[in-house]
């Protein structure tokens, strides 16, 4: 993300539009040949698709959502505006609460799992041994598999009488409800999310670590260090900033979790829909004849604003570990 | 390397391996099992007494699982299409040429990545009934269609290749077009191949959006589908196993043949990240 905005300044533009280039035209060239050269409207021509689905299905359906937000709009009614009266509701409202307080969780026990276990997992890949190539991609297969496949697939491991119970009774360990005690729920969705994203993760730090140089570590060894020792003075120094960045990633991410807990707690969010998530009640709230768009927009609003807040919290930190 | 350090990590690699893919293989076993055998025995039996594939049949009788595939299919086939088409294009624009409200387009590129699609999926499902297309694989496919981080991905891509090869092109009289089809556009063919990778997994895995937007079930989407399997079947296990199997097993096939491209492009990209 850093070389988007480095690489901005970069003179590397090559100007082509009749009017850019200041020189005269040589004598004898006709305009045609300008033409055939690039019409001036090309540039628009290449960027316009691209402008185009993101203002009709991102930019405006934003705008919208915020406007709505402000209104009592309904999915078959446009709805009057009516200030702020929906999130007085919300601040009224015991399932938004619930909502709040799950994505909250979630990102409080997804991230650090996240920043730290996909770490080790890639100085674990990191050396090019026999098969190391094998492992990276068999590593890789829980993120390139669909979030319904997976959640199906913990559904069943997680069952009453799945896998994980009937080994926990072979072990005489006995049987725990993970799919139908509330906490345990929340906790097990978790671990699928975590579970999902090791990989994913796992590349971002591969990159990250290519980039420490070697002399750092063998200097560190020579001087004594130990490996635990070279891990926090040597790796993680060095790819601190890649941390920041899954923290930031996976934070953003865990506080819209919709499709692991809706997969494994069910549409209504658990028993009495206390693993209800905020986008899950968005959902819900939202869609079908009788769905409330104002309502869901007000959420969404608080999704917005939390998620930003995250990002500037993440980034802050950063920056003040920087001084 | 010291031998007990190789043996170590290749124990760990193998435990790791086993909790990554342990789940898919206990899945593909179930999936497996016929209709006599316990499933649900203490201590659990890993391998099928007697593997049928009879399981995949039924649930081709149970919902349409071939169509879903299909429509599924469609949707990630096209999606890659526009992906690259489109991200390239404006990728293009907003690296190598210049002209008024480039600045202004990068940033509502810059704009649409940041914004959530969890927040806006509401407003989006509106616009989709405004436009008459909900209830549609159009209506799946097109918010997703030209994605504004492969948009920028395809622009630092851009802006990495040196500008001198194509300045030359330039002089010798190779217009824009040319410049991009023959010049600019196989010289990131790696991060393309990132966008296509990209774009097939996340149409062919997406679920809340087609959950929204999809109502009538011959239009299903392949996760849809299954989770309406595992709705109406949940207590055949079987069932539901076979069903996720035959979704799984074409990404992790197209993700073997593609790995090698896909790790050295996220890498690449990573790097200059």
């Amino acid at each position: 993300m850093k070389s988007t905005t480095a690489s901005q300044a970069a003179p590397t533009d090559i100007s082509t539009t009749g009017t850019a280039r200041k020189e005269p035209r040589p004598a004898g060239r006709g305009p045609r040949r300008g033409i055939r050269r690039q019409l001036p409207t090309s540039p628009w021509l290449f960027a316009a698709p691209g402008l185009a689905i993101v203002g009709i299905f991102i930019l405006y359906p934003f705008l919208s959502t915020l406007n709505n937000a402000f209104t009592d709009k309904r999915t078959l009614i446009e709805g009057d505006y009516v200030g702020f009266a929906n999130f007085q509701e919300l601040w009224h409202d015991e399932m938004f609460w619930i909502g709040l307080r799950n994505s909250t969780l979630y990102v409080l026990g997804v991230v650090p799992a996240l920043v730290v276990l996909p770490l080790l997992l890639a100085m674990l890949v990191q050396k090019h041994i026999p098969g190391i190539t094998f492992f990276r991609s068999a590593f890789y297969t829980p993120v390139v598999a669909s979030i319904v496949v997976v959640g199906l697939i913990w559904v069943w491991m997680l069952d009453e009488r799945g896998l994980v119970n009937a080994l926990l009774e072979a072990v005489g360990v006995g049987k725990a409800g993970f799919l139908s005690d509330q906490w345990l729920l929340l906790l097990s969705a978790m671990t699928v999310t975590v579970w999902k994203g090791l990989g994913y993760y796992m590349i971002i730090y591969l990159a990250a670590l290519a980039n420490v140089p070697r002399e750092l570590h063998e200097a560190a060894a020579v001087d004594g260090a130990g490996a635990v020792r070279r891990f926090f003075s040597v790796t993680v120094p060095a790819v601190r900033s890649t941390m920041v960045l899954v923290a930031a990633l996976s934070s953003v991410a865990a506080f819209k979790v919709f499709s692991e807990v809706y997969l494994m707690a069910g549409p209504t969010g658990g028993p009495a829909g206390e693993d209800t998530t905020l986008v899950m009640l968005v959902q819900r709230v939202g869609t079908g004849l009788t769905g409330r768009v104002g309502y869901a927009s007000a959420i969404s609003v608080v999704v917005f604003v939390v998620t930003v807040a995250l990002m500037l919290l993440v980034l802050r930190a950063d920056r003040k570990e920087d001084a | 390397m010291p031998v007990w350090e190789i043996v170590l990590r290749y124990l760990l690699l193998v435990a790791v391996l086993a909790l990554m893919i342990g789940p898919f293989l206990w899945q593909l076993s179930t999936a497996l099992k016929g209709p006599h055998e316990n499933i649900f025995s203490s201590p659990p039996k890993f391998l099928p007494s007697d593997p049928t594939l009879h399981n995949f049949e039924r649930v081709a009788d149970t919902i349409p699982v071939w169509d879903y595939a299909l429509n599924s299919l469609k949707v990630a086939a096209a999606n890659v299409v526009t992906n690259c088409v489109g991200a390239a294009l404006a990728g293009y624009a907003l690296a190598r040429l210049r002209y008024r409200g480039r600045k202004a387009a990068t940033i509502v590129f810059i704009l649409a990545m940041l914004v959530p699609v969890e927040g806006i999926i509401i407003a989006q499902f509106t616009t989709m009934r405004e436009l008459g297309l909900n209830n549609t694989l159009i209506g799946v496919l097109l918010p997703g269609c030209v994605s504004a981080l492969n948009v920028l991905l395809m622009r630092n891509a851009f802006l990495n290749v040196p500008y001198e090869i194509e300045e030359a092109a330039f002089v010798d009289g190779a217009n824009v077009w040319q410049r991009f089809l023959r010049i600019a556009l196989p010289a990131v063919k790696g991060t393309l191949a990132v966008v296509a990778i990209f774009a097939f997994m996340g149409a062919w895995d997406d679920f809340l959006w087609p959950l929204i937007v999809l109502s009538d079930p011959d239009r299903f989407t392949l996760t849809i589908g299954l989770n309406y399997l595992h709705g109406t079947f949940a207590n055949d296990e079987r069932l539901v196993a076979a069903g996720t199997v035959i979704a799984v097993l074409p990404l992790i096939i197209l993700f073997a043949c593609l790995q090698r491209y896909f790790f050295r492009g996220v890498g690449e990209g990573a790097v200059k990240g």
